[in-house]
């Protein structure tokens, strides 16, 4: 099912950093029941589809101006978007990067919720004061949604110390692009998670481009997963554009981190369109353009499953009409949704009231003048005096 | 009451508040088997433990953000900068995210982060170990930074800051670690956002913090003892949030000011002081808001420049001299009492 380009993208064959270690991503740790397979391939074709026309909608409300700022989908990622948070439980804690409305509603947020944020709406997740690339819901363990390349994985780290701290059982999963693994807080976080034995999987999601930048371009060892050797950290890829390939990777990873050792799995997977809503992606190669057209992972799966026999095109038929009306719905849902008002502008600037919290807006003096005493002269209107 | 140094203040306060609170923990480059580059956390490793005393690698940006992280999860990080220059190399974690995380969540999960960490110059260490950046953060929007000037307010206001909910970044100096004081032994937390008036007076107003407002109180009694001057001092104590209110009242019952700073002067704290006097007591100045505050420069190594570069006693003394003249008061000499 993989393209040989996107095999090949990495300069070597898939394989794991440690040959002796128990599993490889190919051999799931649990035997799963042939009829069990099939829910599961049905439930993670309906996720991914819903992922798919979730994103093309907010990609449809961004061109009608109802989405601001910046719009990074996940088109082309569903299966591991899907995978990944598959593998997760409700207790576990998710740290993502600004690509996030697809890990949003697979960690269970109401679709309605995460498009109301698009919109900048009170029912948003963040309340309207996050956006796309700031989504967060603790009732859902998803901690961020964060803008900055990289500002989640020393955050998501500390969030693995302080499970550790209490003795929980909980692991926080934090994923990634691949561009990212060239900061500085890459190496510093997974330095001190591998020193301090935190339960923490960082997930690599190697879509193949920053913006327009290729990994071979930007990392000077392009099988990004080895990165995990300096820190003498378990690492493994998987492909990507099988959602039950990284879902077992997944549950792999987690498995390790709940053992109380970090892991690095590189998922490899890709990016259809551009990196935001407005990118054209014109630095692609016709060649490149054409390679894409093939890789949709979501017509894949629908491919394997019709042959399977898992689902007759009735059924998947039923899965875009039981989807479409949920977007559907989400996209009325934000719509309705009023903007918060004004009035809450400074509700948020700090979590411990404190004296003298600037509270002025920006044509507001910091103090009234006071007034020039007033004398008969004086009083008289400044302006549109008569005579 | 006992008298203490600066430093022990803070390992004693330090301490306390990991006695009382099981979520309070330390991390920093060198605080737990070194003690601490300015062994404010001797002794707490071995009594401690190395779960709650976590010596750091070299990596600012990473443990401040593992601190942001814990913070969110409902621990109490003090977080160790061995100096101010160095958390710099964490600008990123502590502007873009432990400043942002509650705002821009919709007030989901605060992050009651404390960053201790010394400013400061006059110890020769060059220019890029003697900075006063303390304006980075408190620049910001969901940061608060306190700067406390005395013994008393080091553990008044890192109790305040250890219980807050919110990042506090908590200014030290090297120049006061040694400097000895009273401090109360019951634990009574500062408010944050209040400045202190540590002296009243009616000729003039002088406003410091850090360093500078110890160097304040110091020129205020050699003035009354030796000129009977009457200088009202303010220690600022809390940079963000500003108690302007304070400073502006002050100054519309002296009608003049001048503002000590360690920082630099353009763009410095004292600017935004002078401003709010301006914003504030415009009516009631008699004379022109004097800032005295660090030569423009990257500071010298050699001793002789970094000390003409440093703002000293003296350049308060002569700045408040010619305040008083401006006003059209004539500073009385030694020895002559006050009508």
């Amino acid at each position: 099912m993989p393209s040989q380009a996107r095999q090949q993208r990495p300069t070597e064959p898939s394989k794991p950093t440690k040959p002796t270690k128990p599993t490889t991503p190919t051999q799931p740790i649990k035997q799963t029941e042939p009829a069990d397979r099939d829910d599961q391939l049905r439930a993670f074709y309906r996720d991914m589809v819903l992922v798919r026309r979730f994103e093309e909608r907010a990609a449809r409300a961004y061109t009608e101006a109802l989405i601001g700022g910046y719009c990074h989908l996940n088109l082309g990622e569903e299966a591991a978007v899907v995978g990944l948070m598959s593998a997760l439980k409700p207790t576990d804690y998710l740290f993502t990067n600004y690509r996030e409305h697809g890990y949003a509603i697979m960690r269970g947020i109401d679709p309605s919720r995460v498009m109301a944020e698009l919109y900048g709406r009170v029912d948003g997740v963040s309340k309207g004061w996050g956006g796309s690339m700031h989504m967060f819901d603790v009732s859902h363990r998803l901690l961020g949604g964060y803008g900055i390349v990289g500002g989640q994985l020393p955050i998501a780290t500390g969030a693995a110390l302080a499970i550790d701290y209490r003795g929980g059982d909980e692991i926080v999963m934090c994923t990634l692009g691949d561009g990212t693994t060239a900061i500085g807080a890459f190496h510093e976080s997974l330095n001190i998670a591998a020193l301090w034995n935190l339960p923490i999987v960082y997930v690599i999601v190697n879509n193949g481009l920053g913006m327009g930048m290729t990994v071979a371009k930007s990392s000077a060892e392009p099988n990004l997963y080895k990165r995990g050797a300096a820190y003498r950290m378990e690492s493994a890829r998987v492909d990507g554009m099988d959602p039950l390939a990284v879902y077992e990777a997944a549950e792999k990873a987690i498995a390790v981190a709940r053992g109380g050792r970090p892991y690095l799995l590189e998922v490899v997977t890709e990016r259809l369109k551009g990196h935001s809503v407005v990118d054209p992606a014109k630095y692609r190669s016709a060649e490149e353009v054409e390679r894409l057209k093939s890789e949709d992972p979501v017509q894949h799966l629908a491919e394997k499953l019709l042959a399977n026999g898992v689902f007759d095109e009735p059924g998947l038929a039923k899965v875009e009409e039981e989807v479409a009306a949920v977007v559907t719905n989400a996209a009325a849902y934000a719509a309705k949704s009023p903007h918060p008002e004004v009035g809450t502008l400074f509700d948020y600037t700090y979590a411990t009231a404190v004296p003298n919290d600037s509270r002025r807006l920006p044509g507001e003096p910091l103090f009234e003048p006071e007034p020039y005493p007033a004398t008969p002269e004086t009083a008289a209107p400044v302006t549109g005096a008569s005579a | 009451m006992t008298t203490k140094t600066y430093r022990q203040a803070l390992h004693d306060t330090l301490r306390a508040e990991m006695l009382r609170d099981d979520s309070v923990f330390l991390m920093g480059e060198e605080i737990g088997v070194f003690e601490g580059s300015y062994k404010i956390t001797a002794g707490l490793l071995k009594e401690f433990g190395e779960k709650r005393v976590r010596d750091t690698p070299i990596a600012e940006e990473g443990f401040a953000g593992v601190a942001i992280g814990a913070a969110m999860l409902g621990l109490r990080p003090v977080v160790e900068m061995m100096t101010i220059n160095f958390s710099m190399l964490a600008l990123d974690q502590i502007v873009n995210h432990a400043a942002k995380i509650y705002g821009m969540f919709g007030g989901q999960a605060s992050v009651p982060l404390v960053i201790r960490t010394p400013g400061g110059g006059g110890q020769q260490l060059g220019a890029t170990h003697s900075q006063n950046i303390e304006l980075f953060y408190a620049f910001v929007p969901g940061m608060k930074v306190v700067a406390p000037s005395t013994p008393a307010d080091a553990k008044a206001l890192l109790l305040a800051a250890i219980r807050d909910n919110d990042p506090v970044l908590f200014l030290e100096n090297l120049a006061l670690y040694n400097t000895k004081g009273e401090v109360p032994d019951e634990d009574v937390p500062a408010e944050i956002g209040r400045a202190a008036i540590t002296r009243p007076g009616r000729d003039l107003t002088l406003i410091g913090y850090s360093r500078m407002a110890h160097v304040a109180a110091e020129v205020a009694a050699d003035l009354a003892e030796a000129e009977g001057l009457d200088i009202e001092v303010i220690d600022l104590r809390s940079l963000r949030p500003l108690d302007r209110g304070t400073v502006i009242e002050s100054v519309k019952r002296t009608h003049a000011a001048v503002i000590l700073e360690d920082d630099w002067l353009t763009y410095g704290i004292g600017a935004e002081v002078a401003a709010s006097i301006s914003d504030g007591a415009f009516d009631s100045l008699d004379a022109p808001v004097r800032r005295v505050a660090m030569a423009e420069v990257p500071l010298p190594y050699s001793k002789p420049l970094e000390t003409a570069a440093l703002p000293s006693r003296e350049d308060a003394i002569t700045a408040i001299r010619q305040t008083l003249r401006a006003v059209g008061r004539r500073t009385i000499p030694a020895g002559v009492t006050q009508p």
